[in-house]
């Protein structure tokens, strides 16, 4: 989810109406000494096919010889593959101090097979976000150089017909990562009808296409509202570049001769380079760097840092997520495991619990078992054993009085015996 | 606030260039002047003073308004920071001001616990930009900057010295600064100085490094601290209404140079360095509790080969450290818990064993009870048989004494005369025939035994006789 523009709401606390004078209405005095005191940056990209007159626009922007002999505009630098290379210069107008980066891109759009041109670029842009992710992110912070881009200014042949595929697709991947302003260059070869038609054109295939160019953003005043629609109006702003002074009705002006006339770069009705420099020097510098910061930076950080935090992890619970920071996220997941493991520590405690229960009850059952059947055992033989014991006393109870019988029957034989002995003897006799 | 708030050098590879024309950003300072105004400005005070020296009433007469303000007791059991704040506007500039009064500062008995709740006022602040710093996702051109920018140090006349508060700008200010006199406040002042600096606070100073401000700067440092008047009633002195304090000897003009530095502090703290304060805050201050912490999270700028490590880097190892910490903790969790089932095993294993041996010994015993039974038994049955063998021959003996008086020869041969003490063991059968013919012979031999026999003849002629019957001579 990308970050779009917000302006900040003031919310309101306790409004105190103050009697007298206090002086913190010097405030902005103060801002003002700080800023010049420490001195200025801004980091220009520009970007388009050779011959669109770029090096000379930049020369005519900054009424200086940024590119010159000595160090030729990017058309006169063409190598084999695109480049993306800047040069830094440091100007000074009225006391402040403005450190220049003009990031240039030869050999743009100017090989028969273009499709990936775009790429050097796009590397270049988020190598600065790097560096500057790193700077920011260290421990020990102290020089902070900020050398992301802030502008690109891309240039639109001036076909007549509307925007090339190269175009639309070098804008459709980087409008998301830098502030795009788009020019038709060579302006000066259009007539206005024609221009005005090639504007309308273009505006409509940025529009069908999603691309979002540099906004401009609304302020409270009139004043700058109107002069911001007026901009809107004419976007996207046709320009013309001179490096040659031309003196026309005894002025000197920045123009190209031709033999027809000269075409005044500095002119309102010949083309829109006054609203360009006016815009994007004089009043809304800061705004294209704050968008930078807070808006194509911050995206490029939230992007980089999710990845590193949920590694490539894409659910939907992380795009609500990405409130914390990576760290925060690290505690929460930390929070999360030791629950997780809390419950895993409980599950397996009752899984265990369970078992044990079970093999508790098995031997208790087999002790229960045991003891049943020993007593049953024990009952058994104690019932054998009164058996028994009833046998046995019956026995000798019957061998008792069978022997008392016998002893009385051996009793009666010996007595009889005796007798017959005396008879026997008596017969004999 | 700009967050490449650095002195830009010009480093190699910038070509100075000269302009031939006014481009115009030299309103580069204004457009910034204007964003700032557009956002609106925010500044946070925390006074810190006993109870009753005056804090409010300065405040209040600083801004010239009327702060909500609660007059506390002196019998706070501790320190209470109360934060207040308030939309201010002067001209076209608007101010989010946020007060932090210490309540009950000082009226504890232990004095030395009534900073703590500062210092954690203060870490409390910057640990929250921080976090809002570090966010995966985050605003900080919206953020509500909290953090203490200035600390004013109330000291009393009769002057306690004062602990060190790091991380904040210290602005230290006599207060009721109408009851010393002259002579005596050059004294006291230097006195206070030495003592701040013995006790290593380090005070503000005010800033000598721009022109446009170092010579006022430089004489406003030499009057610190400042000794201020508070008052928000207004006296008429001459033809003016002032705000003053009425004495029965005079009345102490709070305006009046002469009569006490209130109007110095007023320019020092607001009018010229008041965004100084604030960067110095989130320069050096907010910078050090920074790096502070994030040290003490791990964090390093060099790896271990003391090449620089890039955040992505950072945060990954951090990660990688995270998720085997997790891991392991897991692993010591699955492996207590196989500890603990391995030694239940073993319990139960032990008691199931128990149980066995249990059982074997009652089957023992059971076994060895069965076979005293058993024996019992037979020896009940051996009884028993010879027992009835025993009446058996008796009876034979009476029925063959009974036929011996009546028919001598009759049916001798069914009869089996006792002969002699013979121990023929008769086993089985085919022996009869053998026993038979033997005893055939003694059969002849037909006495009457004595009276006196053994039992063991009177059961083998029993065995005998019936055998003679079973097994009739061939």
């Amino acid at each position: 989810m990308l970050l779009s523009r917000v302006t900040m709401k003031q919310h309101s606390k306790q409004q105190k109406n103050l009697e007298g004078y206090v002086g913190f209405a010097n405030l902005p005095n103060q801002v003002y000494r700080k800023s010049v005191k420490r001195g200025f940056e801004f980091t220009l990209m520009v970007v388009g096919e050779s011959g669109l007159g770029k090096s000379t626009l930049i020369n005519s922007l900054f009424l200086t010889d940024l590119y010159s002999p000595e160090y030729p505009g990017p058309s006169h630098r063409i190598k084999k593959t695109v480049q993306v290379e800047q040069s830094k210069v440091l100007v000074k107008e009225g006391g402040v101090q403005l450190l220049l980066t003009i990031v240039d891109t030869p050999g743009f759009g100017d090989a028969v097979d273009n499709s990936n041109c775009w790429q050097p670029v796009i590397d270049h842009i988020d190598s600065k976000f790097e560096d500057y992710l790193n700077a920011e992110s260290r421990v020990n912070r102290r020089l902070m150089p900020d050398s992301r881009v802030q502008c690109c200014l891309y240039f639109i042949a001036p076909s007549g017909h509307g925007l090339k595929p190269l175009d639309i697709e070098f804008m459709k991947r980087l409008h998301e990562k830098v502030n795009i302003i788009p020019l038709i260059a060579k302006a000066d070869t259009m007539t206005p009808e024609e221009c005005q038609q090639f504007k309308k054109q273009i505006m409509k295939e940025i529009q069908e296409h999603k691309i979002k160019i540099y906004e401009f953003p609304e302020t409270d005043d009139e004043e700058e509202m109107k002069m911001v629609r007026k901009i809107k109006d004419r976007l996207p702003l046709a320009v013309v570049g001179s490096n040659t002074i031309i003196e026309v009705n005894g002025k000197r002006v920045r123009g190209r001769q031709y033999p027809w006339g000269v075409a005044e770069v500095e002119n309102g009705e010949h083309c829109d380079f006054t609203i360009l420099r006016n815009m994007l020097i004089r009043t809304h510098m800061q705004d294209l760097k704050d968008v930078t910061n807070n808006v194509h930076y911050e995206n490029y950080r939230s992007r980089k840092l999710a990845a590193v935090t949920y590694n490539g992890v894409d659910n939907n619970k992380t795009k609500g997520q990405l409130t914390k920071s990576p760290l925060a996220q690290m505690e929460e997941e930390r929070r999360e495991h030791v629950s997780k493991m809390k419950k895993m520590e409980q599950e397996m405690e009752q899984v265990f619990e369970m078992k044990v229960k079970e093999k508790l009850q098995k031997l208790r059952d087999s002790e229960a078992e045991l003891q049943r059947r020993h007593e049953q055992m024990k009952k058994n033989l104690e019932a054998q054993h009164k058996e028994l014991e009833e046998k046995r006393r019956q026995h000798e109870e019957e061998k008792s009085n069978w022997e008392a019988q016998q002893r009385i029957l051996e009793q009666q034989k010996l007595d009889a015996s005796r007798t017959l002995e005396k008879n026997k003897k008596k017969k004999i006799f | 606030m700009a967050s490449s708030d650095v002195a830009r050098q010009p480093d190699q590879g910038v070509r100075p260039l000269s302009l031939a024309g006014h481009v115009g950003f030299d309103s580069l300072p204004d457009q910034l002047v204007n964003k700032s105004i557009c956002q609106g400005f925010c500044f946070n005070i925390l006074c810190i003073g006993e109870t009753g020296i005056g804090k409010s009433t300065l405040m209040d007469t600083l801004f010239n308004t009327n702060f909500e303000n609660f007059e506390s007791s002196h019998f706070e059991p501790q320190v209470k920071l109360r934060a207040q704040t308030y939309d201010l506007q002067e001209s076209n500039v608007r101010l989010r001001l946020t007060v932090v009064n210490t309540v009950g500062f000082g009226d504890q008995m232990n004095k030395q616990e009534s900073y703590q709740p500062v210092v954690d006022y203060i870490d409390r602040q910057f640990e929250s930009y921080l976090q809002e710093e570090l966010k995966i996702k985050r605003s900080l051109h919206n953020y509500h900057d909290s953090r203490v920018h200035a600390c004013l140090y109330f000291i009393s006349p009769s002057g306690h010295s004062l602990k060190s508060l790091d991380l904040v700008n210290i602005i230290p200010v006599i207060a009721k600064a109408d009851t010393i006199s002259k002579s005596e406040l050059h004294k006291f002042k230097i006195k206070i100085m030495s003592e701040l600096v013995s006790n290593g606070v380090q005070i503000y100073q005010f800033p000598l490094d721009d022109e446009t401000v170092a010579k006022v700067n430089t004489t406003m440092n030499g009057h610190l601290p400042f000794a201020v008047v508070g008052s928000t009633e207004e006296v008429s002195v001459g033809n003016k209404m002032v705000k003053a304090r009425q004495y029965p000897w005079g009345v102490v003009q709070v305006e009046n140079e002469n009569h006490c530095d209130f109007v110095k502090l007023r320019e020092m703290l607001i009018c010229v360095n008041m965004e100084d304060l604030r960067e110095q805050t989130h320069t050096r201050h907010y910078e050090l509790y920074r790096r502070c912490k994030l040290e003490e999270m791990g964090f390093k700028d060099t790896g271990p080969e003391c090449k620089p490590v890039s955040l992505q880097q950072t945060y990954e190892a951090k990660r990688q450290e995270f998720l085997v910490e997790l891991q392991k903790r897991e692993d010591e969790v699955r492996q207590m818990f196989v500890q603990r089932v391995k030694e239940k095993e073993s319990e139960l294993k032990d008691a199931e064993r128990e149980l066995q041996s249990r059982f074997e010994q009652l089957k023992h015993l059971h076994a060895n009870e069965k076979a005293a039974l058993e024996e019992k038994k037979r020896l009940l049955d051996d009884d028993q048989s010879s027992f009835s063998k025993r009446r058996a021959a008796a009876q034979l003996l009476q029925a063959q004494s009974l036929t011996a008086n009546g028919k001598k020869d009759k049916d001798r041969k069914n009869y089996v005369g006792l002969s002699y003490v013979m121990n023929v063991t008769v086993k089985a059968p085919a022996d009869c025939a053998a026993a038979h013919g033997w005893l055939a012979l003694d059969y002849r031999h037909y006495t009457t035994v004595p009276y006196r026999y053994t039992e063991q003849v009177v059961c083998l002629s029993v065995t005998l006789f019936w055998l003679h019957v079973k097994y009739p001579p061939v």
